[in-house]
């Protein structure tokens, strides 16, 4: 029961975040200068088909009216046409939607590893030089933003070790068999590891980039809690039990440090989409991000709006399956 | 254990000292650009673009690291850049610091409907990504240094609202708040006078990240190619330029980059180093 | 017969430091026999039982001195032989049993780790020897218990399945730091009969760390008084209680509330004797400098 009430708050919360963000970027959108319907047109249109596509956009209304007739028309799956593309809002967003979902999880997973494998050292080593190493690592890794990641990964594997691909999100001249935009997941489904392996070299260098701040913060805090973890009596007791002291990190202490971490990892992986936007754009990788630079660029408000409020949903679903997985996890709130 | 402490506080003593260092040379930089750069930033020599760095067959003294494709000296356009970087990063760090410390503090002392408003609105921007944010907001206000700080300000004011919220809240839980309510001394002075100042440290310790957070919007804003002006010489710009080129001159990518990279590494470490510095449990 | 625990001129010091936290430490029990080891707070008797067991914090270490268990030299063994060995001859019964069982898992594994992993017996053998312990220490239903996480049960309940999850590969050797300090008292002295039960029923060779003199005059055989790190005085407990020999014992005992006569009147332990005591420790720590 109070699980129930506890989900439906938080069902009610996120749909007024959700209203509350569609609201703010409808606005703030309309205030754009530039007239999109004439970027649109070839130069030397005349003043009557501006005017007719305007209209046919139903951009001569008043704001107001513009939200009303596309909030009506979301509720019915219908988020209006894309000025730049010409074609339905939701197709377009959903067909980019999976590379980009593809690249975050790929990062995620880096950055679990990695975090994971830095602090498991960290404790396993502690107080020792290893442990400092790991220290100033997790302090670079920190203080440094995906964007200047990426690019000193350009620099140092696209260029002078060009073992990665650092452009695309596939060799073009690869024939794709793909029915689905969830390549890496249905090239693995057909069986076609070339072309997953094309994907992942592709995938690597952006999924890196994402992953290094995420990994130095799993890193950070999962060393702590685990340090702290060590020194209970239980982790204490497990070890006169005849345990290695791996055996002892691994499971006595680790199930029981990772619930903060997690909790993070939520909040943190948002970020890390959200940083998808930039890195999609650096490497030229053809997801949601991209797609919403160039939105903005040709003013493509339908497509603009569309692309925001996927963004929020995700954000919004992500916070919500990892506060549920805390709850399952942890034992004394699932008896609660 | 002692010597274990001592140790550590040598470690935060370096790390203070070695970034302060790096930013107090940047700014004189970015303050006498115009008396140290060797050369005009925008000044174009077709002849001799794609310069190397000094060290490098067929480079010219006179462009020690270099030039790019348009013949404009490297170093020249990073003095430059500096100022750029650096007044960015103080006035949208200090706005950005100002509004959302204001928000936080509101809506962790007052609580009932001001936090929930305020709390709400925090949710509804962390729905955003932030760079694409930060994108369309340029497009709106239009590209310059004006635009660039005002978008900085609308994106990352909950940065600082998040953590000065829960801040406030748990200094409003502390004795020394209800004593001076006792006391009958009116909200505004426990807010100004009892809580500010316990709640200060944190603020400066996020001002310096958010300073080097501004240095890299602006970086990417200007590699969006939505910053000031296309042939500014900024380090965005720089690095957009350097991206383009980067297999036949890749020190137009690497030294701005390398730059940038220092300068946020300092900013955060400045950051951190002054937070333990005033940490009365470290101390 | 030679005793199955020997512990000889054991000495451990914090990394860096000259000071020692055990000064030449020695006793020995025999298969049965339960050792009272008292002292104040702070006298080093829970660094002894770390010690032992091999748990030692990672910044002390035992710079000198012999530990035999069962005429089985302890640091010359590999430090994996040493853990896989401790954990199948001897145990630990915790004192606070709040945070020494782990809030992620069922009982039934933390009863049952040891057998599986370390003895390699089969989970059915197991689960029957953990439904058999928790009957031994006296839990109506073991079944609900083992399927249980810890922070469902009581104080009691979950020192009771320490002590049962301490008992479960027939340990020859169990150290019972401070087992009742942390329980209410009508629950201490249930736990501490059950533990002498048990001890009893597989005479285990048991080092029992108390503060309380009363709890080792019924629990235990001998006893050994400890100060700074320093054995001060061995002896059997009837001897003991009849007239310990050092200045400090007879404080330590004239500070204790007599279970023949609760109403006697306690003295507090003498600023002299204390400083007594202190400068005693110091001169045997100048011998043992000299003869290093
Ligand atoms: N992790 C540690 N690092 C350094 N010194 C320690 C550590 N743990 C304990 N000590 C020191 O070792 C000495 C012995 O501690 P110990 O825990 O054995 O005392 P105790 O006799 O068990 O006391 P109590 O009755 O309070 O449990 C103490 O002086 C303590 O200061
Ligand atoms: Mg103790």
């Amino acid at each position: 029961m109070k699980l129930l009430r506890a989900i439906l708050l938080r069902l009610a919360t996120m749909s007024v975040t959700l209203i509350g963000a569609a609201v703010v970027v409808f606005f703030v959108i309309r205030v754009v200068p530039g007239n999109p319907i004439a970027m649109m047109l070839p130069p030397g249109a005349s003043e009557e088909d501006i005017a007719r596509l305007t209209a046919h956009y139903g951009l001569d209304k008043t704001i107001l009216e513009q939200f009303w007739i596309w909030l009506t028309g979301v509720f019915h799956g219908d988020f209006g046409t894309s000025i730049s593309l010409r074609q339905p809002v939701m197709p377009l967003v959903l067909g980019r939607l999976p590379a980009t979902l593809e690249l975050a999880i790929f990062a995620l997973v880096i950055a679990v590893v990695i975090g994971g494998a830095m602090a498991l050292t960290g404790v396993r080593h502690r107080e020792t030089r290893t442990e400092t190493a790991i220290d100033v690592a997790n302090g670079v890794g920190l203080s440094i933003p995906d964007f200047l990641w990426a690019l000193i990964l350009i620099v140092l594997f696209g260029v002078l070790m060009p073992v990665f691909h650092i452009s695309g999100r596939i060799s073009p001249s690869l024939d794709l068999p793909f029915v689905t935009q969830f390549y890496v997941f249905e090239s693995i489904v057909r069986l076609r590891f070339d072309l997953w392996w094309d994907l992942l070299k592709h995938m690597f260098m952006p999924a890196l980039a994402l992953a290094i701040p995420l990994a130095a913060i799993i890193s950070q805090l999962l060393k702590q809690s685990l340090k702290e973890t060590m020194h209970l009596d239980y982790v204490t007791l497990s070890r006169t039990k005849g345990y290695s002291e791996n055996h002892v990190i691994l499971s006595e202490a680790l199930p029981n440090a990772v619930l903060p971490t997690l909790t993070l990892i939520g909040v943190q992986f948002t970020f890390l989409i959200g940083g998808t936007v930039i890195i999609e754009r650096l490497f030229s990788y053809e997801g949601l991000g991209n797609m919403a630079i160039d939105a903005v660029i040709n003013r493509d408000l339908p497509l603009i709006q569309g692309i925001v409020i996927v963004f929020a949903l995700l954000f919004t679903i992500i916070n919500l399956v990892v506060d549920m997985t805390y709850a399952l996890l942890n034992p004394r709130l699932r008896h609660a | 254990m002692l010597d274990g402490r001592g140790s550590i506080k040598r470690r935060l003593g370096a790390r203070l000292w070695l970034s302060g260092t790096w930013l107090g040379v940047m700014a004189l930089l970015a303050l006498f650009a115009p008396m140290i750069s060797p050369h005009d930033p925008l000044a174009q020599d077709l002849f001799a673009g794609r310069l190397p760095p000094f060290w490098m067959n067929g480079s010219d003294p006179a462009y020690l690291l270099g030039t790019d494709s348009l013949g404009r000296d490297v170093l020249s356009r990073l003095i430059h850049g500096a100022r750029i970087a650096f007044s960015v990063a103080l006035v949208a760090g200090l706005a950005t610091a100002i509004v959302g410390s204001m928000l936080g503090l509101l809506a962790g002392y007052m609580r009932g409907w001001v936090d929930v408003l305020i709390s709400r609105l925090v949710d509804i921007w962390m729905a955003f990504p932030p760079v694409l944010f930060a994108i369309l907001l340029i497009a709106v206000l239009g590209t310059g240094l004006t635009s660039i700080i005002i978008a900085i300000v609308v994106i990352d004011w909950t940065r600082f609202c998040r953590v000065v919220r829960a801040e406030a809240m748990n200094q409003s839980a502390m004795d020394y708040v209800s004593s001076a309510i006792v006391a009958g001394r009116p909200r505004r002075d426990i807010l100004w006078r009892e809580i500010l100042p316990n709640v200060l440290p944190t603020i400066v310790a996020l001002l310096t990240l958010e300073m080097g957070i501004a240095v890299i919007v602006e970086a990417i804003l200007s590699f969006v190619n939505l910053s000031i002006s296309t042939d500014a010489p900024t380090w965005g710009g720089m690095i957009a330029e350097g991206r383009t080129s980067i297999y036949q001159a890749w020190w137009v990518l690497a030294f701005p980059l390398a730059v940038l990279f220092l300068t946020v590494l300092s900013f955060s470490q400045f950051g951190e180093g002054l937070k333990d510095r005033f940490d009365p449990v470290l101390r | 017969m030679s005793a199955f625990l020997t512990v000889k001129n054991l000495s451990a010091a914090l990394h860096g430091f000259d000071q020692r936290v055990l000064r030449s430490v020695s006793f020995s029990i025999d298969t049965g026999e339960v050792l009272g080891l008292v002292g104040e707070s702070g006298a080093g008797k829970s660094m002894i039982g770390k010690a032992i067991l091999g748990i030692l914090p990672s910044a002390i270490s035992i710079i000198e001195g012999e530990i035999l268990i069962d005429g089985q030299d302890l640091q010359k063994m590999k430090p994996a032989d040493r853990r896989r060995f401790i954990g199948a001859t001897a145990a630990l019964i915790p004192q606070d049993p709040l945070t020494a069982l782990n809030p992620s898992r069922r009982i039934e594994p933390q009863i049952t780790s040891r057998l599986v992993d370390i003895l390699g017996w089969s989970k059915a053998d197991a689960r029957v020897r953990a439904m058999e312990l928790l009957n031994e220490v006296h839990i109506d239903n073991p079944e609900r218990v083992m399927g249980s996480y810890p922070h469902e049960l009581s104080g009691g309940m979950r020192q009771r399945v320490l002590i049962a999850s301490a008992f479960a590969a027939n340990p020859k050797l169990v150290i019972a730091d401070e087992p009742t300090t942390a329980l209410d008292v009508t629950v201490q002295k249930q736990i501490l009969r059950l533990i002498r039960e048990l001890q009893e029923r597989h005479s285990t060779a048991m080092v029992f760390v108390t503060h309380d003199l009363g709890v080792v005059s019924k629990v235990c055989q001998r006893l050994s008084v400890l100060y700074g790190g320093k054995i001060v005085e061995n002896s059997s407990v009837p001897d003991f209680f009849k007239g310990p020999k050092h200045a400090y014992s007879r404080a330590l005992l004239a500070a204790t509330p007599k279970y023949t006569d609760p109403d006697a009147s306690l003295l507090p332990v003498d600023e002299s004797v204390i400083e007594a005591v202190a400068a005693e420790v110091l001169a045997a720590d100048k011998e043992w400098r000299h003869g290093r």
